[in-house]
């Protein structure tokens, strides 16, 4: 299928109730080669969000995989099929400090994901593969998965450890 | 990414250059499998000191060739891991696997 005539997630904001005005929006192809665009776009945006060192490079990592996993489950290697990630700001309050966080939504056109079928495998087996999903969830606060009309749609969410004051209940508030 | 083979006596160096992730991980594992089954290296040094970045499927690879390594008895050795690469395997469960190095000098003197 060439670009042209593949399937838009042209409803992708109106689906998942992205209602909101997002910092950055992003629309690539499942093509494994504009994953490293994806992680070069990322880290100036987390740097200016306030996420530096070990906390941007977990986020990088996060929505690296979650891409790769879109390419590789959901499009099954086609390298022409849309792929959309909105980034907004996240603040909250924990203990009377405002602690600072990034929102990343991913949507893609792909069938269905069983829920019951992307549990990580066990890290004591020695083998390749199935660490992706470990990856994601080891390197973020929140990663939620629901089906949104007829697109998938993968919220990930973290706060900056940097700027944490504590644990606690907290809101979070888009900015 | 790219890939280049240094040939000692008993030893083979491969510097890694570039990020490695699912666009260009087979060819890691190729050449790593290349070394450790085909050619029956009894050392196999991975130079990862200019690579920034691996993800999943780079660890895979990692661990194919570990696997390989196992099976035929040779070493396989990882140096010059950058904080993400040891990131990946630490959250991975793997690093304490692998056998790690800081760098070349002290991956030869092993």
């Amino acid at each position: 299928m060439s670009p042209s005539t593949a399937k838009q997630p042209r409803d992708a904001r109106k689906a998942a109730k992205v209602s909101r005005a997002f910092l950055l929006k992003l629309e690539l192809r499942s093509h494994p080669t504009l994953l490293c665009v994806l992680r070069g776009a990322l880290e100036p945006l987390l740097e200016n969000l306030g996420f530096s060192g070990e906390s941007n490079r977990a986020v990088i990592r996060a929505v690296d995989e979650a891409v790769s996993n879109i390419m590789r489950h959901s499009y099954h290697g086609r390298p022409d099929q849309p792929i959309e990630i909105y980034c907004n700001r996240l603040q909250r309050s924990s203990n009377g400090e405002a602690e600072q966080g990034v929102e990343i939504l991913l949507f893609d056109c792909g069938p269905a994901v069983d829920t019951t079928k992307i549990e990580p495998r066990p890290l004591d087996e020695i083998r390749p593969g199935g660490l992706g999903l470990h990856i994601i969830r080891g390197s973020m606060d929140s990663v939620q998965y629901k089906r949104a009309g007829r697109l998938n749609r993968l919220r990930l969410v973290k706060f900056n450890v940097a700027s944490k004051g504590g644990c606690g209940s907290a809101e979070e508030n888009p900015t | 990414m790219n890939i280049a083979a240094r040939r000692m006596e008993k030893a083979t160096i491969l510097d890694v250059t570039g990020n490695i992730d699912m666009s260009n991980s087979p060819e890691v594992r190729k050449v790593l499998l290349q070394e450790l089954r085909d050619k029956a290296v009894s050392r196999v040094l991975l130079n990862l000191s200019a690579v920034n970045y691996i993800d999943s499927s780079g660890v895979a690879s990692l661990v194919e060739g570990l696997k390989a390594s196992r099976d035929s008895g040779a070493r396989f050795i990882l140096f010059g891991l950058s904080e993400s690469a040891r990131e990946v395997l630490k959250i991975s469960r793997l690093l304490k696997l692998f056998e790690v190095y800081d760098d070349e000098a002290q991956a030869i003197a092993a």
